[in-house]
C-alpha cells in the first residue's frame, strides 16, 4: 500500500512519553434513573489497540462518547478517573472539549457517508480541523491534507481531495474520515465500529490502515460487535454486556478460553466455519402448547396439511427444480446515458428442499437477482421457472395466484410492514390473503387460530399480537417477516440479507429458526447475503456474484474448501476469521 | 380465542428472548400515552368553548346578537358589555360567540372542499398513468401561477359574494396545494417495501390500492385538514373583510373586523375582539393539528 512510505503521522521518534493515551477508572453513565454504563475501566497505552466488543445495547458506544465528552443531553457522567494523555479531562467545559476534540483525540464513526458533508470537498473536511486548531496558512493545510490522504492509502490524493463524499466508494469514504481523524495526529483515535458498512475485502483494507496506524504509535480504541473483526489487528479485548466490562484479556485468552457466559454466547453464535444444520445459539426450552380438545377443526386440518408437506407429498408437478434462473440479462439506464448491467447472464438452480447461497459484494446484483427471481422485476433477456413452470413469463395477473407459492424475507423487515398495523392485523392479512374463504366472517376464528400458529411457528408469544413492529426488537420484527411470508404456506422462501441488520447472537437465533423451519416445512431456500460466514452456514449450494455475474458455483463445502475463482478467493481470504 | 390461550400457555419462547438489550420494554407508545403539553391542553379548551359557541351561542352569551340599543352605542368593555358594543349599541361579546358558528362552518367546510378536491386529483394524478398524471400537473401548475386570495376572489367575481361563494372559494384555492402533497404522498407510498411485500403475497392492484396505499395516503390528510382549517378561516374572514363574504348584519368575525375599521382610533374593541378571535382559533386549529402529527408519528 501507498501509505507504507507516505509521511509518518507518529509523534517524533524517541520513545513514547510513559503516560498512558487513555486512563478512566470507575466510569459510570446515566441517563435519567437508567444506568447503561457502570463502573467501566480501561487504560491504553500509546501504540496500542483496544477493542471494546459487545451487542447493541450493551453501553459500548455510551462508553467511548464519554471519552469525547459526547455522551449526550442530559447523561450524567461519573468516573474517579478520566484522562487523556495523562490530563484529566472529568468535567471539563464544553468549549474546552472543543479545543481538545480532534486534536488529543480524533473519532471515526460507522456511516461515512453521514459523517462527511455532502456538499463539501473531502479536502475542506479534512481541512477544518486544521483551520480550528492550529495555524497554518492555507497552503500548508493543503499540503497536511494530501499528507494525511495518501498517509490513509487513497491514490491520488490530489484528484480525491476536490471529489464530495458522494463521489467516493465506501471504502473511499471510511478512508476520507480516518484521514479527517488523523489531520491533527492525535495520540488517540476512537473507532466506533469503523467497518461495519463495509464489504468484506475493503473492510480488509480498513483494518489493514487501523493496524498501521497503530504501529505509527496512535492508541486505537476500537468498539466494534464483531469479535472477528476485532482479533485481527486488537492487542487487548474487552467484551461489555449490559454496562459492564465483563472480559478483558489478550485476543487469544478472550477467544481461546472465553471465561464469561456472555462471551461465549457470542463466539458461539459466529457462523464462519460451523458446519450446516449446527445450531448457533443455545436451546432455549420451549414448552410444546398442551394437547387440548379445544383445539378445532381448522387447526388440525392445519396440522395435517403441514406433515403432508413436511414429508414431501405436496401436489406432485414435474421438475425437482423448485426454482430455475436461466440466462438472466438485466440493465439499468444510469444518468448521462451511462448504461449498467446490474445482472449479466445468471443462472441458478434450486432443487426442492435445499438451500442456494448468492453471496457478493454490494453492487454485484444480488438484490436484483432476488427482485428478478419473486418477478417484481421483468429481465431484459432469460426467464425465471417456479416448480418447473412458467414463472417470470407470465402475466402479472396469472402469476398472482401463484405467488403463495414464494414467500419473501426483507434485510429492512421494518419498511416492509404497513406502519399502521399490529401483528396481529399483519398476520391476519397474510392468512387472508392466502386462504380467501378465511376472508369472510365464517372462518374467522380459523383466521385466528392460524395467525396463533404461526406466531408460535417462530417462536413468538401471542401477548406481542397487538404491538406494533416500531415497538418489537429487530430479533422479533424479522421474526414476524418470518410468519408473514410462511402464512401462504410457501414452498419456497426468497431471503434477501435477512439477518445484516442483527447482533450475532440474534442473528443466530433467526438462522437456527429459519434452518428449522426448513427442515420441518419442506422449504426451499434461496438465501442472499454479503455475509460469507452466514451463506457457508446455511448453504447447500453457493452461487458467488461478483459484477452482475455469478463466477464461481458449486456445493458449499466445495466453493468454500477449494475456491477456484480468484474472486472467490480473494473474497474467502479477506473473511475475518476467529484465531 | 380459545386457541391464542392455547398457544399462550407455552411459555417461554426463544423469539421472548432475543435481543432485550434493543426491545424497548416501555417503549413511548405502548406505554401511557404521551402526556399533553400546556399549550395543547389549551388549544383543547379553547377549542372546546368555540364548538359549544357554534352549536349552542345562548348558553355562553344569552342576549340576542343583532339587538339594537343606540343608547348605548360605542360602549367601551365593562361588566355589562365584556367587550363592548358597536356603532348600533350591539354587544360585541355577544356578537363574536354567535360569529363562531359562521367561522367554523366556512373554515371546516372551505377545508373539506380543498381537501376532497386536492384527494381526487392527487388520487387520480397517481393512479391513472402518466398521461394524466402530466394533464393534472400542468393544470395545477396554472393554478398555482395565481396566488390564492386572487383566485378565490376571481371566483366571487364570477359567481357574486355571500358566505357560499366564499367557502367554495377558499376551498378551491386551497385544492392545488393538497393535491400536490396528496400526490407525492402517494407516489411515496406506492414504491414503497410495505407495497412490494404486498405484491409478493399475491395481493391484487386493487386490494393493495384499498388496503395499503389509499390508508397511508390519506392518514396524514387529518393532520393537513385540521391545520388548514385555521388557514381558511383567516382566508374567508379576510373576503368578508373586504366585503365579499358574509354579509352585514351577520356576526361574522371578518364583516365585524371590517364595520369596526372606520371606528378603529375611537372604538378599538369593535375591531379588537372579533380579530382576536380569528387569530385564536387559527392558532387552536394550528395547535391541535401539530399535536395530532406528533401522535401520530409516536403511534
Amino acid at each position: 500500500m501507498s501509505a507504507a512510505d507516505a509521511t509518518r503521522l507518529a509523534a517524533p521518534a524517541g520513545g513514547p512519553p510513559p503516560v498512558p493515551a487513555l486512563a478512566v477508572r470507575n466510569l459510570s453513565v446515566g441517563f435519567g434513573s437508567q444506568t447503561v454504563v457502570r463502573g467501566v475501566s480501561l487504560e491504553l497505552a500509546p501504540g496500542e489497540c483496544l477493542a471494546i466488543v459487545g451487542e447493541s445495547g450493551s453501553g459500548k458506544s455510551v462508553t467511548a462518547r464519554s471519552l469525547l465528552g459526547l455522551a449526550g443531553a442530559g447523561a450524567q457522567v461519573s468516573a474517579d478517573e478520566l484522562s487523556l494523555t495523562g490530563e484529566s479531562v472529568l468535567g471539563l467545559s464544553e468549549s474546552a472539549w472543543r479545543r481538545r476534540r480532534g486534536r488529543d483525540v480524533g473519532l471515526v464513526l460507522q456511516d461515512a457517508l453521514a459523517s462527511l458533508d455532502p456538499l463539501r470537498p473531502i479536502a475542506r473536511e479534512i481541512g477544518d480541523s486544521l483551520r480550528l486548531h492550529t495555524r497554518l496558512d492555507g497552503a500548508e493545510r493543503d499540503r497536511r491534507v494530501l499528507e494525511v490522504l495518501a498517509a490513509v492509502g487513497l491514490p491520488d490524493p490530489e484528484l480525491y481531495a476536490g471529489r464530495r463524499s458522494g463521489e467516493l466508494s465506501g471504502g473511499q469514504r471510511q478512508r476520507a474520515l480516518i484521514a479527517a481523524a488523523l489531520a491533527l495526529d492525535p495520540p488517540l483515535l476512537i473507532a466506533d465500529e469503523p467497518t461495519t458498512a463495509l464489504d468484506v475485502t475493503v473492510q480488509a483494507q480498513v483494518l489493514d490502515l487501523l493496524e498501521e496506524i497503530r504501529d505509527r504509535g496512535t492508541a486505537i480504541l476500537l468498539i466494534s460487535h464483531d469479535l472477528a473483526v476485532v482479533s485481527r489487528i486488537a492487542d487487548r479485548i474487552a467484551v461489555m454486556h449490559d454496562g459492564r466490562i465483563v472480559e478483558t484479556g489478550t485476543p487469544n485468552e478472550v477467544l481461546g478460553h472465553p471465561s464469561h457466559p456472555e462471551t461465549r454466547r457470542m463466539l458461539a453464535a459466529v457462523p464462519v466455519d460451523k458446519p450446516r444444520g449446527s445450531r448457533l445459539a443455545p436451546v432455549i426450552a420451549t414448552q410444546p402448547p398442551p394437547a387440548t380438545e379445544q383445539i378445532d377443526d381448522a387447526e388440525r386440518l392445519f396440522v395435517a396439511e403441514r406433515t403432508r408437506a413436511a414429508t414431501g407429498m405436496t401436489p406432485a408437478t414435474g421438475s425437482d427444480l423448485a426454482l430455475e434462473g436461466i440466462g438472466l440479462n438485466k440493465t439499468f439506464r444510469g444518468p448521462h446515458g451511462t448504461v449498467q448491467h446490474a445482472v449479466a447472464d445468471v443462472s441458478f438452480s434450486l432443487p426442492r428442499g435445499r438451500t442456494l447461497g448468492i453471496v457478493g459484494e454490494s453492487g454485484s446484483g444480488k438484490t436484483t437477482t432476488a427482485r428478478l427471481a419473486l418477478a417484481l422485476t421483468a429481465a431484459d433477456s432469460g426467464e425465471v421457472r417456479l416448480l418447473g413452470e412458467p414463472w417470470s413469463a407470465l402475466p402479472e395477473k396469472q402469476r398472482r395466484a401463484r405467488r403463495r407459492l414464494v414467500g419473501a424475507v426483507y434485510q429492512d423487515v421494518l419498511a416492509s410492514f404497513d406502519p399502521r398495523l399490529s401483528v396481529r392485523e399483519i398476520l391476519r392479512h397474510a392468512v387472508a390473503v392466502a386462504a380467501p374463504d378465511v376472508r369472510d366472517g365464517t372462518n374467522r376464528r380459523a383466521g385466528e387460530a392460524r395467525v396463533g400458529a404461526l406466531l408460535n411457528d417462530v417462536g413468538l408469544s401471542p401477548t406481542l399480537l397487538d404491538r406494533r413492529p416500531t415497538d418489537l426488537s429487530g430479533g422479533q420484527r424479522q421474526r414476524v417477516g418470518i410468519a408473514r411470508a410462511l402464512a401462504s404456506r410457501p414452498q419456497i422462501l426468497i431471503c434477501d440479507e435477512p439477518v445484516s441488520a442483527l447482533d450475532v447472537s440474534v442473528q443466530a437465533q433467526v438462522l437456527d429458526l429459519l434452518d428449522e423451519l426448513q427442515r420441518e416445512l419442506a422449504l426451499s431456500l434461496l438465501f442472499i447475503s454479503h455475509d460469507l460466514g452466514v451463506i457457508q452456514h446455511v448453504s447447500d449450494q453457493v452461487a458467488v456474484m461478483h459484477a452482475g455475474r455469478i463466477v464461481e458455483t458449486g456445493s458449499a463445502e466445495q466453493v468454500f474448501a477449494a475456491p477456484t475463482h480468484p474472486y472467490t478467493q480473494a473474497l474467502l481470504a479477506a473473511v475475518p476469521r476467529l484465531l | 380465542m380459545s386457541e391464542l390461550e392455547i398457544t399462550a400457555a407455552a411459555s417461554a419462547r426463544p423469539g421472548d428472548q432475543d435481543d432485550q438489550q434493543d426491545g424497548r420494554p416501555g417503549s413511548p407508545s405502548s406505554g401511557p400515552r404521551a402526556r399533553p403539553s400546556v399549550v395543547e391542553i389549551a388549544a383543547g379548551l379553547l377549542a372546546l368553548f368555540l364548538l359549544v359557541a357554534a352549536i349552542a351561542p345562548r348558553l355562553l352569551a344569552p342576549g340576542d346578537p343583532l339587538a339594537i340599543d343606540p343608547l348605548s352605542a360605542f360602549g367601551a368593555p365593562s361588566w355589562s358589555h365584556w367587550f363592548g358594543t358597536d356603532e348600533s349599541g350591539r354587544d360585541i361579546y355577544t356578537r363574536v360567540i354567535d360569529g363562531a358558528r359562521d367561522s367554523l362552518v366556512i373554515g371546516v367546510s372551505a377545508t373539506l372542499i380543498g381537501l376532497g378536491l386536492g384527494a381526487v386529483l392527487g388520487t387520480v394524478a397517481g393512479t391513472l398513468g402518466t398521461a394524466v398524471d402530466f394533464t393534472v400537473n400542468r393544470f395545477l401548475e396554472v393554478l398555482f401561477a395565481f396566488p390564492g386570495l386572487l383566485l378565490a376572489l376571481l371566483f366571487i367575481l364570477v359567481f357574486g359574494p355571500g358566505a357560499g361563494s366564499a367557502i367554495v372559494a377558499v376551498g378551491l384555492s386551497t385544492a392545488p396545494g393538497y393535491a400536490r402533497i396528496i400526490r407525492a404522498q402517494l407516489l411515496r407510498v406506492r414504491s414503497s417495501a410495505f407495497v412490494e411485500a404486498a405484491t409478493v403475497q399475491g395481493l391484487g392492484r386493487g386490494r393493495i390500492l384499498a388496503r395499503h396505499i389509499l390508508p397511508n395516503t390519506l392518514a396524514p390528510l387529518l393532520v393537513l385538514g385540521t391545520l388548514g382549517v385555521g388557514q381558511a378561516i383567516v382566508w374567508a374572514a379576510a373576503l368578508s373583510y373586504l366585503g365579499l363574504g358574509a354579509q352585514p348584519p351577520a356576526a361574522e368575525w371578518g364583516a365585524m373586523l371590517a364595520a369596526g375599521r372606520t371606528y378603529i382610533t375611537s372604538a378599538w374593541w369593535m375591531s379588537f375582539f372579533p380579530g382576536l378571535f380569528i387569530v385564536l382559533t387559527a392558532v387552536c386549529a394550528t395547535a391541535l393539528g401539530r399535536a395530532i402529527e406528533r401522535r401520530m408519528r409516536h403511534a
